[in-house]
C-alpha cells in the first residue's frame, strides 16, 4: 500500500505533519518524487512561506502535474495552510500568480485593518458550527484550531466552502471538492482537534476508496 | 473569535531551564524535556524557548535539542537564542520549530528580517525586543541579552521591524523581568500603538490580574511569562480562566484543574 505521502518540496514543516499522522497511528512518508505522489492513497501538501515561490517549486519538480492528475482521477489530496491556498485558481499575494486550480477561487488578503485587527491572523480561533463539513464532526470542548496566515481563500463556488472562521470577516477556513481537502489552520499544531479532523478526513478517504474499489 | 494566547517562556542555559531576575542571577528550574512534556499535557497555546547561554559563545540554540523537544509538542513552538543567519533559521524550522525568535541580529542588521520573511514567510519570524525605562522617561532597546544599550525607542524599532517583515513582536521589559510585580503597561501600550502585527507581552507577570491588565490596557495579542509558572502555583490554564472571567476570549482546555 502506498499509503500517505507528504509532498516534500521545501515549503512545509514536513516533520510536524509526519508526527501528527504518527500520533493517530498512521505512517506517512515524505517524498519529492512525483511518481510516489501520483500513487499515494492520500497526498498531503503542506506549506509555509510565499505563494509564488511555493508554486514555482511545485512546477519545477513536476509535482504540479502529479497533483493535477490525481485530481482528474478523483484521488485524494489534502492541502494545509499555504498548501490549501495552492489549490486555488490564483493568488493575489505579491502580484497575481496562477495556482493549481483544483478548487476554483482566489487567495486574497484578509481585510484586517478596516476592522481594526492585526495581521498576520495568528493564534487559536474557532471553526464556526454553521455549515461545517463532516470533517469537523466529533469536536468536544471547543472548536479552536491554530491559524497563522495573512491571506484567505475565496471560493468561486460556495459549495466548496467546508467551514468558516471569523476574523473581521467570516472567511473560508476549510475547502472541500469531493476528495480534495484544504485546511487553512495547522492540524499538526492544533492538538486533539487537529488529530480529530485528520482522522475524519482519513475515514472519508478510505470509505470512498472502498466504495469505488 | 481569535483567542488571546497564554505562552510560557522557557529560558535555556547550559542545557537546563533557568529563570533570571532582570536578566541576571539565573536559577535552574528544570530539564527542558520534562517541562515541555508538562506544557504539552496541560495544552498550552504555544511555547517559546530562548537559549540565553549560547549567544555569548557565538552559537545558536541547538537544533538537535529543538528537534527532540518539537517532537513532543503538538502546539506551536518558537525558538531563539544566538540566531545570526538565515541558514540557522531554516535549519531550526526544518527541525520542527514553527517560528524563530531573533533579537540582536535583527537589530544590528534589519535586512535579515526581510530576507528571512521572504524565504520562510513572515509568520515564522518573531522579533524579540528587550527594553528598559530610561532615567529621563521613555524607553530604550537593549541588545545582547539585555547588556547593550542602543538609545533606540522600542516602539520605533518595533514599527521598523514589522515593516521589514516581522510577523510578531515579543516584547520583554527588562525592569520587570523576573520580579513578578506586573507588566510594564506603558511599554506595552507604546509598542502595540505603533504596530499592526501581534505583540506578545512578557516580563513581570506575578498575579492573574497582571495578565488581564496587559491585555485590556496594554492591548497585547498574547501574554508570556516564565517565573510565575516556575515559582508560583500558577498554571497557564489558571491565567486563561482569569482572562475568561474578565471577558477576554481564550482557548478552552480539556484539562481540568491544571
Amino acid at each position: 500500500m502506498p499509503g500517505i505521502v507528504i509532498i516534500d518540496y521545501g515549503f512545509g514543516n514536513v516533520r510536524s505533519v509526519q508526527r501528527v499522522f504518527a500520533r493517530i497511528g498512521r505512517e506517512a512518508t515524505a517524498s519529492a518524487d512525483p511518481a510516489a505522489i501520483a500513487n499515494a492513497d492520500l497526498a498531503v501538501l503542506p506549506g509555509v512561506g510565499a505563494f509564488k515561490d511555493a508554486i514555482a517549486a511545485l512546477r519545477s519538480t513536476g509535482m504540479d502535474v502529479a497533483l493535477t492528475r490525481r485530481a482528474a482521477t478523483k484521488r485524494p489530496i489534502l492541502g494545509i495552510c499555504l498548501g490549501m491556498q495552492l489549490l486555488a485558481s490564483r493568488s493575489l499575494e505579491d502580484g497575481v500568480h496562477q495556482g493549481l486550480d483544483l478548487i476554483p477561487g482566489a487567495v486574497e488578503p484578509i481585510p484586517a485593518a478596516q476592522h481594526g485587527l492585526r495581521l498576520p491572523h495568528i493564534g487559536w480561533n474557532e471553526v464556526l458550527d454553521e455549515g461545517a463539513d463532516a470533517i469537523f464532526s466529533g469536536l468536544e470542548l471547543n472548536r479552536d484550531f491554530y491559524f497563522v496566515h495573512s491571506y484567505h481563500f475565496v471560493c468561486a463556488d460556495s459549495r466548496h466552502v467546508a467551514a468558516k472562521c471569523s476574523y473581521g470577516i467570516d472567511f473560508c477556513c476549510a475547502v472541500r471538492n469531493d476528495n480534495i481537502f484544504g485546511l487553512q489552520f495547522h492540524p499538526e499544531k492544533s492538538q486533539d482537534n487537529g488529530r480529530a479532523v485528520l482522522t475524519n478526513i482519513l475515514r472519508i478517504v478510505e470509505h470512498n476508496a472502498t466504495a469505488t474499489a | 473569535m481569535l483567542k488571546t494566547r497564554v505562552i510560557p517562556v522557557l529560558l535555556l542555559k547550559d542545557g537546563a531551564i533557568n529563570k533570571p531576575v532582570q536578566f541576571r542571577r539565573a536559577r535552574t528550574v528544570a530539564n527542558p524535556m520534562a517541562i515541555v512534556r508538562v506544557f504539552e499535557t496541560r495544552q498550552v497555546d504555544e511555547l517559546v524557548l530562548l537559549d540565553i547561554g549560547c549567544a555569548e559563545f557565538g552559537e545558536a540554540v541547538n537544533a538537535d535539542l529543538v528537534r527532540s523537544l518539537a517532537d513532543e509538542l503538538s502546539v506551536p513552538f518558537a525558538v531563539g537564542g544566538g540566531i545570526r543567519s538565515l541558514a540557522t533559521m531554516v535549519d531550526l524550522i526544518k527541525n520542527g520549530a514553527e517560528k524563530v525568535v531573533i533579537n540582536t541580529a535583527a537589530f544590528e542588521n534589519p535586512e535579515i528580517i526581510a530576507e528571512a520573511a521572504a524565504v520562510l514567510g513572515r509568520q515564522c519570524i518573531v522579533v524579540s525586543i528587550d527594553a528598559a525605562r530610561r532615567p529621563d522617561g521613555g524607553f530604550e532597546v537593549f541588545t545582547h541579552n539585555g547588556k547593550q544599550a542602543t538609545g533606540v525607542d522600542p516602539a520605533k524599532w518595533a514599527k521598523q521591524a514589522s515593516a521589514m517583515g516581522a510577523g510578531e513582536i515579543l516584547l520583554t521589559s527588562i525592569d520587570q523581568d523576573g520580579t513578578m510585580e506586573g507588566f510594564d503597561l506603558q511599554l506595552v501600550q507604546s509598542v502595540t500603538a505603533a504596530t499592526s502585527v501581534p505583540v506578545i507581552a512578557c516580563g513581570g507577570a506575578g498575579s492573574l490580574d497582571d495578565f488581564v491588565h496587559v491585555v485590556r490596557q496594554g492591548r497585547a495579542s498574547a501574554v508570556a511569562a516564565g517565573s510565575i509558572f516556575h515559582f508560583r502555583r500558577t498554571t497557564p490554564n489558571m491565567v486563561k480562566e482569569a482572562l475568561r472571567n474578565a471577558g477576554v476570549p481564550v482557548r478552552a482546555s480539556y484539562v481540568r484543574g491544571t
